[in-house]
């Protein structure tokens, strides 16, 4: 069992308050909130350690050099990659896709087949459009049903030979889903193609194995699991990230730079040009030592419950819509009102000081299958409480009295 | 015909007795419901103002001299600015909407509708209203 009250003293921000009112936190999906222990180690880098790495041969350059590896060895361990270079730092999932999409652009052409899912971010779609436009590669897209699941009869359908990547994410941003990424990537490796999972909004709740999965590319941000904004990771099979292109260049990346020729580092540093956010990468090593000390098999559960109790209390509201009604899912909860905006809503929610996301998400694919303007997404962590969701509940219920 | 100024130090006014949030968005939600507020017919694809929250539609015609805004949401809290900002600017000379100001909806509560980042389409209806008056404004001259 979690000691929730113990918990919350983690999180300075928890006791804010917000437009008079106490501050009750249910855009976790969006960004998750900073424990003590993260903060203090970004305030030690900042106090104590502050300098460049990997070049410095002074010893605060050598200390920060140690401490930004050891993250990528905390990383490493958490997702269980064979090896460090494995990991790569990026700003984020955003940027992690993109660095994929681009070292895949000689590696694909004009016969190839890309697959992707309905219930994508923006971000893992937006990358892959770009390099069907550059190479002549045509996207296939798996569809979703009305509980918002992967059809996984069309997406056996449309693997081919022509196959070349998949991109899923692990579990919806919009709607919650866990997808079944294990039968994605086996069917897809039957075929010879790549799988690239995003995981942003899988690993607040789950704690992926990388080897176990057999994933090609899993790709997270530091910032939906306690650490900070700015950084994240691409994992990448070994096999996989030799033989793509780098994607930027600059220092760092280089093994010799002449005028006639310039030959790349190895693995990871290919891939990490410029001055990384050294800090971020190791904050996002101590964000991984919390969540771990916690548990995640303890965090799934206690999730779960509020998931239950969120789902039962909003049902209750005569004319609310859950969007996105798996079995198999995190605690996200995509609701609208019967008549009502999603934005008129959260801007009352807000007034109360719930803090709730609206709009479409950036999943505009969804939006259009449901045929709305967006949802009003609550999505609960670890630190959270049903007391939280009761507050959520008789505020909606308020809301939905002033808009009728 | 009252100012434009005239009617914002009204509207204040009309916000200084409301003593908390709920009374002045239960305010707003009335205007933005009973309001009609643009004809079907201009509730065009062209007249379209994309938030990424919600939509807006703005309409313009010239007559007199004057200008005479109609607009529209699918958001309600939206549409009740909407309600306010057309009462202020609509039925206006060109010159007057052109040398006006919002800053009383900061006096009235309601500024962070109007933050760039809120994407509800507010900002960019101001813009085209003042779009509007350059238009008809230069017409004039």
């Amino acid at each position: 069992m979690l000691d929730i009250n113990l918990i919350r003293k983690d999180f300075p921000i928890l006791k804010r308050q917000v437009n008079g009112k106490p501050l009750v936190y249910f855009d976790n999906a969006a960004t998750s909130q900073t424990p003590q222990q993260v903060i203090d180690v970004i305030v030690d880098y900042y106090s104590n350690y502050n300098a460049n790495i990997h070049r410095g041969v002074h010893a605060l350059s050598q200390e920060a050099t140690d401490k930004y590896e050891a993250a990528r060895h905390t990383i490493q361990n958490h997702f269980n990659a064979k090896k460090a270079q494995e990991i790569i730092f990026t700003s984020g999932t955003t940027h992690a896709i993109n660095l994929v999409a681009n070292g895949f652009s000689k590696l694909i052409n004009q016969d190839d087949e890309l697959i992707v899912s309905a219930l994508e971010h923006h971000s893992n779609i937006v990358p892959w459009q770009m390099l069907c436009e550059k190479t002549g590669a045509k996207l296939k897209v798996i569809p979703m049903t009305l509980e918002g699941e992967l059809d996984m009869e069309a997406y056996t359908a449309l693997l081919s030979e022509k196959t070349k990547l998949v991109f899923v994410n692990h579990i919806s941003n919009a709607l919650g889903t866990i997808n079944p990424i294990k039968t994605i990537i086996n069917q897809a490796h039957n075929f010879g193609a790549a799988v690239l999972i995003d995981g942003a909004q899988a690993c607040p709740h789950i704690k992926p194995d990388v080897q176990a999965l057999d994933v090609d590319f899993y790709v997270t941000s530091a910032h939906k699991i306690c650490g900070p904004t700015g950084v994240g990771m691409l994992y990448g099979k070994e096999e996989w990230l030799n033989k793509m292109e780098p994607y930027q260049g600059g220092g760092e990346m280089i093994d010799q730079v002449t005028f006639e020729k310039t030959t790349y580092a190895g693995l990871p540093h290919k891939f990490e040009a410029g001055t990384p956010n050294i800090c971020g990468g190791i904050a996002f090593g101590a964000a991984l030592d919390y969540m771990n000390a916690i548990g995640f098999d303890k965090i799934a559960t206690y999730e779960k419950e509020l998931l239950d109790y969120g789902t039962e209390k909003l049902l209750e509201i005569e004319g609310l819509k859950i969007y996105g009604t798996s079995n198999n899912k995190t605690s996200v909860i995509s609701f609208n009102l019967e008549g009502i905006h999603p934005y008129d809503v959260g801007t009352l929610l807000d007034k109360m000081g719930i803090a709730v996301r609206t709009g479409h998400h950036c999943a505009q694919p969804i939006m259009s299958f449901y045929n709305i303007p967006g949802t009003i997404r609550a999505s609960f962590a670890f630190y959270n409480t049903k007391a939280e969701i009761d507050a959520l509940v008789s505020g909606v219920k308020k809301a939905k009295m002033m808009l009728s | 015909m009252q100012t434009i100024k005239e009617i914002q130090d009204e509207i204040v006014d009309e916000f200084s007795m409301f003593e908390d949030w709920e009374e002045r968005y239960q305010y707003m939600i009335d205007l933005g419901k009973t309001l009609p507020l643009i004809a079907p017919e201009y509730k065009t694809e062209d007249n379209i103002i994309k938030g990424c929250q919600s939509k807006v539609w703005v309409h313009a015609e010239m007559d007199d001299n004057k200008i005479t805004f109609t607009a529209d949401s699918d958001a309600i809290i939206t549409k009740g600015i909407i309600a306010i900002l057309i009462r202020t600017f609509s039925n206006q000379h060109p010159k007057d909407i052109l040398d006006a100001n919002t800053d009383f909806i900061d006096q009235i509560g309601l500024k962070e509708h109007l933050s760039p980042t809120r994407a509800n389409g507010l900002v960019s209806m101001i813009k085209q209203i003042k779009l509007y008056a350059i238009a008809y404004q230069t017409q004039l001259q």
